[in-house]
Parts: C-alpha cells; structure tokens; sequence
C-alpha cells in the first residue's frame, strides 16, 4: 500500500510504478480480482500481487501467444500452438480448444463466461457449459466482441461484420461495409458496434438499425479501442493523441467531432479508460504512458518515453481503478499504484 | 531504428521446383534461421522449425485504387512472427503456383505496419524449362511471375536441348530483361542467388547493357508483355517528374506491373530510388551520388501494351 499523500497532484507518477522485466514481448494485461497477468510472447503468463509476490505459468509451453481475452477470473490466451487455454490467478491452466497447430487469430470473453476464438476461416463459441459451436465467416477473422448482455457475438471480416447467436441455428445478421474490418467491440449499453479497418479508420453500425458510422482521419490503424465506464465515449489508438468519440446519443459520434487528448510527438499504440472516472492512460509507440484527465485535459507522466523498449503493447486497469498494469513490446513492463 | 527483417518471395508455376528450391534453401549449412510462410500446410514435407500455414486471402483495399490488392493474411502472419522477434533472420512466402504476384509485393508497400518491420528483398520465381514455353501460352499467372521476378531460377535446364533452352531463355528475357537469371537441375542455386539479394535497392538496373536489352527484343517479341528502358543522361526536374509518373500509374496501373528508376534530381546530391507495383509508389532520397559516378536518370517499366513512344516522349520531357 502506498502511503504517499500528495498535497497536490504530482505531475508525475514515475515513482509509483514497480517495474516488472517480462522479458518477452508482452501481447496483453489483464487483472484478475487483484492479481495481475501478463501474457507474454514467448508462451508464459506472469501473475503478480500488489505485494510483488510473482509466479509464471507456462500457458503455451511450445509456442508464443498471440490473442489475449479476460474476465475477472481467467485469462483466456489464443497461442501459435493452435491452443486456446484459460488461466486463473492461482496459475492453473486449462485447454478449451485446440485447432491442432492453427495460429489463433482472435478471442473474446463474455460476461457469461462464454468463450470464443477464431482461427483461419473458423469461429467457435463455447458457452459457460462447455458446449462448442462453430460458424465459417467468409474470411478469416480478427476481431471477436461478445454483446454485453446475451450469448451473441460480433465477428469482423471481409467486407463487414456478422452478428451471431451460436446457440441457434439462424444464419448470422450481417453488417455489411466494403473493406477488411480487423478488431470489433461492442459498447456497454449494446447499441453500437464498432470495428478498426485495414484503411486507417472505424467503421460503427448502431443496433438495431445498422446505421452507418464512418470515423476516419486516422494517420494509422487503430488497433486498441477501450470504452469509458458509463459506456459514452469510446477512446482510440492510431493517431499522436488519444482519438475519443463520443456515443452520447441514438446515433454515437455522426455529426459531433471526436475529443483528443494526450496529444505529443509519437503514435498512440494502446488505451485504457479508467474503470470509474474520465480517465484515460495512453500508453505510446516510444514506450511513453501519459494518464490524460478528459474533463479538464490534465496529464499525469507514468512512465517516460524509452525507445529501446519498443512501443507499449499491453494496458490494464484493476477494477477499483487504483492499478495499472502495463508492458512493452520489448518486455519491459510495470505495475503503477495510484497514490490514495 | 532496429533492422528490418527481409523478406523473399518464392513464385513459380506448378511442378517448376520451388519447394525443391525451398528446401535447399533450408537445409544449406549457412547458420540462419527462416520462417517460412506456405500454402497448403503439410502437403509437402518442409525441412523447417517455423513453417506457418497462409489463407492466400487477397482483399481490395478500400482506397479507391481498382487494382491495389494485398495479402490479409500475410498481414496478420507478419504482424504474429514479429512477436517471436530474435528467432529467426530472414522470411520466405511461398505462393502457390496459380498465384498473381502482386498481391504479396504490394503488401509490403501498402501495410504500414508491415512496412515498419520488414523489407521486401526480391521476388524469386522458379521456372521449368520445357513446360514455360506452353505456360506462357495458356497461363497469364506464369508470365506475371516472370514479369515481377527480380531473380529468376531456370530449372529442369536437363530436359531440353541448347537450342531449346536459348529459346525459352530469349523468351523470358523480352519480358523481363532486368531479373538476374540462373540456369539450374534440380533447383540448384547457391543461396546467396537467391537471398538477401537486395534487389529491391535496384542498384542493378543501371547496370544493364542497353546493348543486351536491344538484341533481346530483336529475336523474341511478347505481345502482350513488355519491358521499356527509358534513360536520360544527366537530371530530370522532380517537379516535371513526380506529377508525371503519378498521373501515368494511376491510369496505367493496371497495365504497369513493376516500375523501378534511380533518378537524379536537379540540385540534389542524392539519388532519388523509387518502386511500383501497379499503382502503387514507394520512392525515397537515399545514398549521395558518387564523386566520379555519371549522374544519370534510368526509368524501367514492365507490363502489358506498354506504349512505348508515349512512355519516352512522357519521360524525356522531365529532364531538367
């Protein structure tokens, strides 16, 4: 527990981050309960306390991981070892599928404890009961949501996305827009979803009246989306700033320009909304973390800029909002414990 | 910025010998460790540890340009092996043997995200010495190959006469005079044929004898597929030049299937390098010319119904 009492904010929060050497590329983080995962390249999960207690778990032991999804109790990692395998805090790990060497391309969790996972041009659903279905999109898949409430899950691929029930037998719904769709979300109240394209823009369809919602102007490919707590903002990778869209109304962002925030000399790479307030951390290509306040535009320093590490690739919030986990693509990585 | 990773692309019609190639490639006692990017996972034994299994998933991008199609799942294949950084020191794609080349060469121009980690060092397509004659007559992909390869392996030299094979190779060289050309049994080359070549830095191509490329295409014509050497010997203007070439890959995109030149810009002491593939450009200021090197502007495009009057007038009026 820090027991720092600032008299007024810090400007920065360098000190109150415990650096953490992952040693490989770290591909997510994730929280579960107050146990913090790094999934990692080279086929480990690290779990870790707040009191620095660390231990790793060999998830895919043959190979590296490439896809990460999680609840607040298992990390599910999707491995170039056609494994898909769930990890608790305790570090016990068990396989739920297995595409026999397939690369995963994809994975989601929902809030049911249903999982789903894409590999080439197959998509499988297993549901809390363990019971496995599969859908074949039309290309290969890289952006899996499952709706926020219900077992139904937003696919993204060629020329748009589906919407699938994998409990029926109905075909799935399509979203159709011209183009290659990577990652999908789906926002908190369920009205909207939302993909990043290969062209360096959103596309969004609200629901259920597939409106379209173009969200362009991107100098790069967004491949980090994370909406804030009251599910009104959506903030967005790809550009020197943090890109936030705002999805007050029946038709999200159409017609309103997007926020910016965190704006400096480098691509963000990653974004996090803090679980409970206007708060994002943006974490960037040169390895730079910025916490940026959206009410009044205020930032707060996590951790300095450090090319050698490579670009931040993983960020995470506990769900107090009191931690953030983070790593890098050259396997640095950190646990910041905000002063209380 | 670290080093980028390069990246050789095997082509080749059916039964030519790139897997034959592949292996050798593989197996030869040069220290380096590949990852090897196939089709058809397993059909054929492939003597490597990280052999990742493609979709050939080619998409159009949705950026107004008809013929701008690149490899998705290359794409994504990249993006996955970048995270095993340190493993391995080179990459091979290997296409199918049906495959339109352009797709995979213009992935490495179009994704940024590929672009930032890896460079494309050549296309390398392995011919059959008795069967291209009757290719290039009934399979538009086998001339593709041929007109996109930087290096090209003729194989099978065991199976036809002399006479045959100066035949074939007249063919394959008034489609593409400019690829290096080895002559081979059994796909056997030396690897520094065929890896880190380079040839995308296009050095080579001022080498090339004007003379060779003339009595090339005195003795074979193809009439669809051309090759046209434009040089000027000294600057061209970047303002004449750069709207010029521009404006004709947009609209002869389609015909063009590779563009290369070094140029010497007016009042710049660096060479200006630049690529296509259809109508994609990807050009850049790179070494300075040196003292005593004839400052020259050299401009080559491969494709099909090039006119090649139009092509000159159109160039010449550049010069500075």
């Amino acid at each position: 527990m820090s027991t720092f009492t600032p008299s007024r904010p810090p400007d920065s929060l360098t000190k109150n981050v415990t650096p953490i050497d992952a040693g490989a590329h770290v591909v997510g983080a994730a929280f579960l309960g107050e146990t913090g995962a790094l999934a990692l390249a080279d086929g480990m999960i690290i779990l870790r306390d707040e009191a620095g207690g660390q231990r790793a778990a060999p998830a895919h032991p043959d190979g590296a991981i490439l896809v990460f999804a999680n609840d607040s109790e298992r990390l599910i990692t999707g491995g170039d070892d056609g494994r898909v395998v769930a990890t608790d805090a305790g570090g016990e790990s068990h396989e739920l599928g297995d595409e026999k060497g397939k690369w995963i391309d994809a994975a989601a969790v929902s809030s049911d404890g249903a999982i789903a996972w894409s590999a080439g041009k197959s998509v499988k659903a297993r549901d809390a009961k363990g019971r496995v279905r599969e859908w074949k999109p039309p290309s290969s898949v890289r952006g899996l949501a499952f709706a926020p409430k219900g077992y139904r899950l937003a696919i993204a691929h060629n020329n748009g996305a589906s919407l699938w029930f994998p409990n029926t037998d109905a075909a799935p719904e399509a979203l159709e827009w011209k183009g290659s769709h990577i990652d999908a979300t789906w926002a908190p109240g369920g009205r909207f979803v939302v993909t990043s394209m290969q062209e360096n823009q959103l596309h969004g369809w609200t629901l259920p009246d597939k409106q379209h919602m173009r969200m362009s102007g991107y100098p790069a490919k967004t491949r980090s989306l994370s909406w804030s707590h009251d599910g009104l903002w959506l903030a967005t990778s790809g550009a020197d700033a943090v890109i936030v869209w705002p999805f007050q109304g029946e038709k999200g962002p159409m017609g309103k320009p997007p926020r910016e925030c965190g704006v400096r000399p480098a691509k963000v790479a990653q974004v996090a909304f803090h679980p409970k307030a206007l708060v994002i951390a943006a974490g960037y290509d040169d390895g730079c973390i910025l916490l940026c306040r959206m009410t009044d535009g205020s930032e707060l320093l996590v951790r300095a800029p450090d090319s050698d590490g490579g670009a931040i690739s993983a960020l995470a919030w506990d769900r107090s909002g009191r931690h953030l986990l983070f790593g890098a693509r050259g396997g640095a990585a950190g646990w910041l414990s905000l002063p209380v | 910025m670290p080093e980028k990773i390069p990246v050789t692309v095997l082509t080749g019609y059916l039964g030519a010998g790139k897997t034959t190639l592949l292996n050798r490639i593989l197996t030869e006692p040069h220290g380096k460790k590949f990852a090897v990017i196939v089709n058809e996972f397993g059909e054929i034994g492939i003597d490597n540890d990280l052999v990742v299994d493609a979709d050939e998933e080619v998409f159009e991008m949705n950026n107004g340009c008809i013929c701008c199609t690149v490899r998705g799942d290359l794409i994504r294949i990249i993006e996955g092996l970048m995270k095993r950084k340190g493993k391995f020191d080179a990459i091979i794609v290997e296409t199918t043997g049906l495959a339109d080349p352009a797709p995979v060469a213009q992935t490495f121009f179009v994704d940024q995200d590929v672009q930032d980690v890896t460079r494309l060092d050549a296309v390398v397509t392995v011919v059959d010495s008795k069967w291209l004659k009757d290719r290039l007559k009934d399979a538009p992909e086998a001339k593709n190959q041929i007109a996109f390869a930087d290096v090209i392996i003729l194989n099978k030299t065991d199976l036809v006469t002399e006479a045959e094979l100066k035949d074939v190779e007249a063919q394959i060289r008034a489609i593409n005079p400019y690829a290096r050309l080895h002559k081979t049994q059994r796909s056997a080359v030396s690897i520094a044929d065929v890896m880190d070549r380079n040839a995308f830095d296009l050095d080579r191509i001022l080498d090339i004898e004007p003379a060779f490329l003339e009595e090339g295409h005195h003795h074979h014509h193809d009439e669809e597929m051309q090759s046209v050497a434009i040089q000027i010997p000294g600057d061209v203007d970047p303002d004449k030049f750069m709207p010029w070439v521009q404006e004709l890959t947009q609209r002869e995109g389609p015909n063009i299937l590779r563009s290369k030149g070094i140029l010497a810009f007016k009042g710049e002491p660096k060479r200006f390098v630049f690529q296509g593939v259809h109508m994609i450009l990807d050009g850049d200021l790179q070494r300075d010319w040196k003292s005593g090197e004839k400052r020259e502007s050299k401009i080559v495009f491969i494709g099909r119904k090039l006119d090649r009057k139009a092509l000159e007038q159109g160039f010449m009026a550049c010069a500075a």
